[in-house]
């Protein structure tokens, strides 16, 4: 474990920590483009979260330590992501310490504490939302599981260091059917995970349409600042996982050089940014599905991801 | 509240309180010691050499053969380890809730019975030990005997084990006369067409006791009803017999078998993983969560069983060895977070007289240390990371996922859709644990009897506490089971190996396949990001106006009342309306009108159960069919006593036939 | 959805030039600087007030340029947009709103309803104008309805944007 690794791996947080925020920014701008308006600017969420950050904290009666201490679980785990998923570089420092099955039970367990969190507050919104969120968490699980397993066949190994080299020398293994199988997959898996449309509007205001935004309904002040910037990391590092799962190019080797961490950082920029207009361009043409058509979205994902891992099975052994 | 039967023992003893103590006492403590036992034993069976003991007189014919291999001596560890803080529980549990002395004294029989079906060398005392250990049980779960369901479950439990010991019986005696020997160091091949039907037999009857579907329906009426500490010992350590007989006898004894067999543990495995985690995640009665949740977690050891021998056989034996280490080590896990939620559950059901979800809710102020420990065993039993049961699902997914077999179409097809398998029971298991956990614990009493709760006696806890360490070390230092899994699944000759499949240290390796964990390190870096989270919310603290307690938004009305709050049941709804033609809910409107005129309501009553769909269209089907046949038979009892002497005169006829 | 892009891409950008920023308001924070979630409670309004919010809101006069945007729970919320006269069975839901958003918190009343009762003024429904019932009104917008500049003026003297 090099220095060179380490301020990698600094730069690859410092990068998720500062540009969620931004990420955020870029998919509203992108929306009031699309929409013919000029928006509040990138820096936008940045300037919410530094005010809220200096707001009154408000602690409901009849709610518990789970109520104060979920946004800082759920930041932690999404702090936790960043620093283990190769971002910037293929050698993290945590690269042996979990592979791709143990980041999407990270990612599970920071929906459980939002969850818990919501049914915790004690109203019928919280308790609305969290119901809605596990039902989606549970149904979306396979899917993850069964692409994350399609993508390791041709590698043999679940570890996301590995699964990048191998792709970074093999192009032809993610642009093979099982590839694109799986990369549809996750797309309709990070959508749902996320909170985005088709499956939940972040920006609604009717709250028997929310699942994510229900449960954060009784939040204030910093520890609301905490849960927005936790949720913007998780679509961040998931969009980066994506992009570095099927496009590695740019992203620094294991011993990397500060030229080789400075392109890493300038590449997944670039992707992450390239994959969240394209996000945000969907959902201006889309609207949000009813609650009880989403099984059916993600049985369809799980169809995808059980395809690809079988075509993964057949073509290439 | 529960009332005492009132018969001889149980007055004298109600009438003095101190005896009771020191009965509750001495009963608790001879479980402790007993439990004790079996680890020392097991622990000198796994890593030492058991002799083989041989007491001839015992049992008629054949004698009673003691023999503790490592494997026995595993199983011998797990029943121990659980017995001993359920026997310090119950030293306060039982003196609560006035157990007879009959409870008293069955218990530490019980574990002794089961200790003994671990070291049991021959198949009389193996059947023997198991006869012990259901009759035991039964006597165990009909503790509160004057209400009407617990009387009604123990009749089902009964009939259900006996009708599961009829297979094994018939099974193991066809194994031993094919054999011509009934010690099991003394056993051969097998031949053929008969392995089949031992193979068929013993897995109904054990897989009857383990809890798989379609003969798992006594787990969820039985555990309700039991008391706590012993629902937690059959929970945790008898369900767990049942899993030692499928290994024992289906892979060591009678060999590693046909593909077909494989593919049944594994069919069996994910149908009883599926429909036990789907029905646990709409129960309402924590219990009865709790005893799906069993089905389920027997389902994925089964699973993993079903995939080492599809994986041995298929030339992935180093697979084939991670799947059983899995199995060995989601038992492990699966005994300790599974006795310490029956224990919570059971203290939350002393303090409040409540099982029902629906009317729990805001236990987690009076009782603080009830409430962590069950979200430790719901951490656990969720299997994700940071909890117990993560290692060995890992392990799992991941013998499935890198069996490189060239070709082989069985388990192309096989491990994908058992990795979806195990992943949608995941996701599922999750949403059950979250929701006991979430609605029976946090936010406000539901319930003026959940209002009234206060924290349990101290032997409780700190029997609870100790399982609780147990789910932690394994969560994060799983090594510390490693030298014990490792030596048990040698006997097993699916995974025998020269070198360990798993190597187990700070960073868990799978040296043949390309893969590795660390939770312990994980959870490290965890409370690290949690540091940062902390330390990154202090900014601007400064300028924050003083922190203020406010009621909760009620979107403007005055306030919300704690009937306001989503119960377990709609917290399950949207699940339950996905998986609508597996559960089958059957729901009842009842509209009561005015006197005065039809248009004009005056109370509506809305009932919805959820029964076991399996239980209705598989159980009733064959409890018809029985009842009509003897009521064909019958007619063959008509009272006549020369009727009767005349069959007893055929009987003679057919044995004097026979018999030449 | 071809259709849509094509009118999408051929309106463009549809948005008119901000115009000058306004003074800052005395009830201005420097907490709120740049940015505002509004929570808009209608307490008894018409309705006239809320199409020209939805205007100030839309594509041509686009208010969240200046940091502003619309939250759904008054938690989340700096500032509470009230329209209307203040009916009777809204009076203690304004309240509890007003209570349950965190400080710093500025009360925008929007319209002349809200300012001093309008036309409403002898209905029989009514308790007062906002700031009758609560405790201060920070922002005031004229008008009736008043137009989305007015509005979009009166945001931008708390964001100062």
């Amino acid at each position: 474990m090099t220095v060179m690794a380490v301020v990698a791996g600094g730069a690859q947080l410092l990068t998720v920590t500062v540009g969620a925020p931004l990420l955020i920014g870029l998919m509203r701008q992108v929306r009031a483009a699309w929409e013919g308006r000029g928006g509040g600017g990138i820096l936008q969420p940045w300037r919410d979260l530094r005010k809220q950050l200096g707001k009154q904290q408000i602690i409901p009666r009849g709610t518990t330590v789970v109520f104060t201490a979920a946004p800082l679980i759920v930041a932690a785990t999404s702090i936790l992501l960043a620093a283990i998923v190769p971002i910037v570089a293929t050698g993290s420092p945590l690269d042996p310490v979990a592979d791709l099955f143990a980041v999407v039970g990270v990612l599970f367990l920071g929906t459980v504490a939002l969850t818990l969190a919501g049914i915790d507050t004690g109203t019928a919104f919280g308790g609305m939302g969290a119901s809605r969120e596990i039902t989606i968490a549970a149904l979306v699980e396979p899917t993850i599981l069964l692409a994350v397993f399609a993508l390791s066949i041709p590698t043999g190994s679940a570890n996301l260091g590995a699964l990048m080299a191998t792709t970074l020398s093999d192009p032809g293994s993610v642009a093979s059917l099982t590839g694109v199988l799986a990369f549809v997959a996750l797309v309709l898996v990070i959508i749902a995970e996320a909170g985005r449309l088709p499956v939940d509007n972040p920006a609604t205001h009717l709250e028997l349409t929310m699942v994510h935004e229900a449960m954060v309904l009784e939040y204030a002040g910093p520890r609301l600042a905490l849960m927005e910037w936790a949720s913007a990391m998780r679509l961040t590092v998931l969009l980066a996982l994506l992009a570095n799962l099927f496009l590695p190019w740019g992203i620094a080797a294991d011993a990397p050089t500060l030229l080789q961490v400075l392109t890493g950082v300038g590449a997944i920029t670039v992707k992450v940014a390239v994959l969240a207009t394209a996000l945000a361009t969907m959902e201006v043409f889309m609207a949000k599905l009813r609650l009880f058509r989403v099984p059916e979205l993600l049985a369809g994902s799980f169809l995808l991801g059980l395809l690809a891992v079988t075509s993964a099975n057949f073509f290439t052994r | 509240m529960r009332t005492i039967a009132v018969d001889v023992p149980t007055v004298e003893v109600k009438n003095h309180p101190g005896r009771h103590h020191v009965g509750c006492a001495a009963a608790g403590s001879a479980t402790a010691l007993i439990g004790a036992a079996g680890v020392w034993g097991g622990l000198v069976a796994v890593f030492g050499s058991a002799p083989q003991m041989s007491i001839g007189w015992l049992l008629p014919l054949s004698g009673v053969v003691l023999h503790l291999d490592p494997l026995g001596g595993f199983f011998s560890v797990l029943i121990g380890a659980v017995a001993v803080p359920v026997g310090v529980y119950t030293v306060g549990y039982a003196r609560h809730e006035r157990w007879p002395a009959l409870s008293l004294t069955v218990l530490p029989l019980f574990v002794a019975a089961m200790l003994l079906v671990t070291a049991a060398g021959s198949i009389p005392t193996f059947l023997l030990a198991w006869e012990l250990m259901a009759l035991a049980s039964v006597l165990l779960v009909i503790t509160d005997h004057d209400r009407a369901e617990v009387r009604s479950a123990a009749l089902f439990y009964a009939a259900m084990t006996q009708l599961g010991f009829v297979a094994i019986l018939v099974g193991l005696m066809v194994m031993a006369t094919s054999m011509g020997a009934d010690r099991f160091t003394e056993m051969t091949v097998v031949p053929e067409p008969l392995r089949d039907v031992v193979f068929v037999l013993t897995v109904a009857g054990f897989g009857s006791k383990a809890g798989l579907v379609p003969l798992h329906a006594w787990l969820a009426r039985a555990h309700p009803e039991a008391p706590s500490p012993v629902s937690a010992l059959m929970s945790a350590a008898m369900v767990t017999l049942g899993v030692y007989g499928i290994i024992r006898i289906d892979l060591v004894l009678i060999g590693p078998g046909p593909r077909w067999w494989a593919v049944l543990l594994l069919l069996v495995g994910a149908a009883s993983a599926l429909y036990g985690v789907l029905q646990a995640s709409v129960a309402t009665d924590v219990k009865r969560l709790l005893a799906y949740s069993t089905t389920d977690n027997m389902g994925l050891i089964t699973m993993a069983l079903g995939a080492s021998l599809l994986l041995s056989g298929a030339g992935a034996p180093e697979a084939a060895a991670i799947a059983a280490v899995a199995a060995l080590l989601h038992l492990l896990a699966h005994a300790a977070f599974k006795s310490l939620g029956f224990m919570a559950a059971g203290s939350v059901l002393a303090a409040t007289g409540l099982r029902d979800l629906d009317r729990m809710g805001g236990l987690a102020r009076p009782m603080p240390v009830t409430t962590v420990l069950f979200g430790v065993a719901a951490l656990g039993a969720c299997g994700l990371p940071l909890g117990a049961g993560f290692v060995s699902e890992w392990l799992l997914v991941q013998a499935l996922v890198h069996a490189s077999t060239s070709g082989d179409v069985v388990v192309a097809l096989a491990a994908p859709l058992a990795v979806g398998a195990v992943a949608l029971t995941t996701g599922l298991s999750v949403a059950a644990m979250v929701k006991a956990f979430g609605i029976g614990f946090l936010a406000r009493p539901r319930s003026a009897a959940a209002r009234q709760a206060r924290e349990s006696a101290a032997s409780m806890l700190t029997a609870m506490v100790i399982v609780a360490v147990g789910c932690v070390v394994l969560a994060l230092a799983p090594v510390a089971a490693a030298a014990v899994v490792a030596r048990a699944v040698n006997v097993m000759p699916t995974a025998r190996s020269a070198a360990p499949a798993v190597d187990f240290a700070a960073v868990i390796r799978l040296p043949g396949l390309g893969g590795s964990i660390a939770p312990g390190l994980l959870a490290t870096a965890f409370v690290a990001a949690l540091l940062a989270a902390v330390v990154a919310m202090r900014w601007r603290a400064r300028r924050r106006p003083p922190t203020v307690q406010l009621p909760l938004w009620a979107c403007g009305a005055d306030d919300l009342t704690p009937r306001m709050q989503y119960t377990a049941t709609s917290f399950a709804e949207p699940l339950q309306r996905v998986f609508n033609d597996v559960l089958r809910p059957a729901s009842d409107i009842d509209v009561t009108h005015h006197s005065e005129s039809r248009y004009m309501v005056s109370a509506i009553t809305y009932r919805n159960r959820i029964a076991d769909a399996l239980e209705i269209r598989l159980y009733q089907p064959v409890v018809t069919g029985v009842k009509r046949a003897a009521e064909v038979v019958r007619r063959a009892h008509n009272g006549s006593v020369h009727l009767y002497l005349a069959y007893g005169a055929l009987g003679v006829l057919v044995v004097l036939v026979i018999a030449r | 959805m071809i259709g849509w892009l094509r009118k999408a891409l051929r309106v463009g950008r549809i948005v008119e030039p901000a115009p000058p920023a306004p003074f800052a308001a005395p009830a201005a924070i420097d907490a709120l600087r740049g940015s505002m979630q509004i929570r808009h409670v209608d307490a008894g309004s018409c309705n006239g007030c809320e199409i020209e919010i939805s205007g100030a809101f839309g594509p041509v006069y686009d208010a969240e340029r200046f940091g502003a945007r619309l939250v759904a729970s008054p938690r989340h919320a700096d500032a509470l947009l009230v329209t209307g006269v203040v009916t009777r069975n809204m009076e203690e839901p304004l309240r509890n709103t007003a209570a349950a958003t965190p400080a710093p918190r500025v009360v925008i009343a929007c319209g002349d309803c809200a300012l001093n009762r309008g036309v409403f003024a002898d209905a029989y429904g009514v308790v007062g104008s906002v700031g009758e019932v609560l405790d201060s009104v920070d922002v005031e917008i004229a008008g009736c309805p008043p137009t989305p500049e007015a509005i979009i003026a009166a945001l931008r003297s708390v964001t100062r944007r």
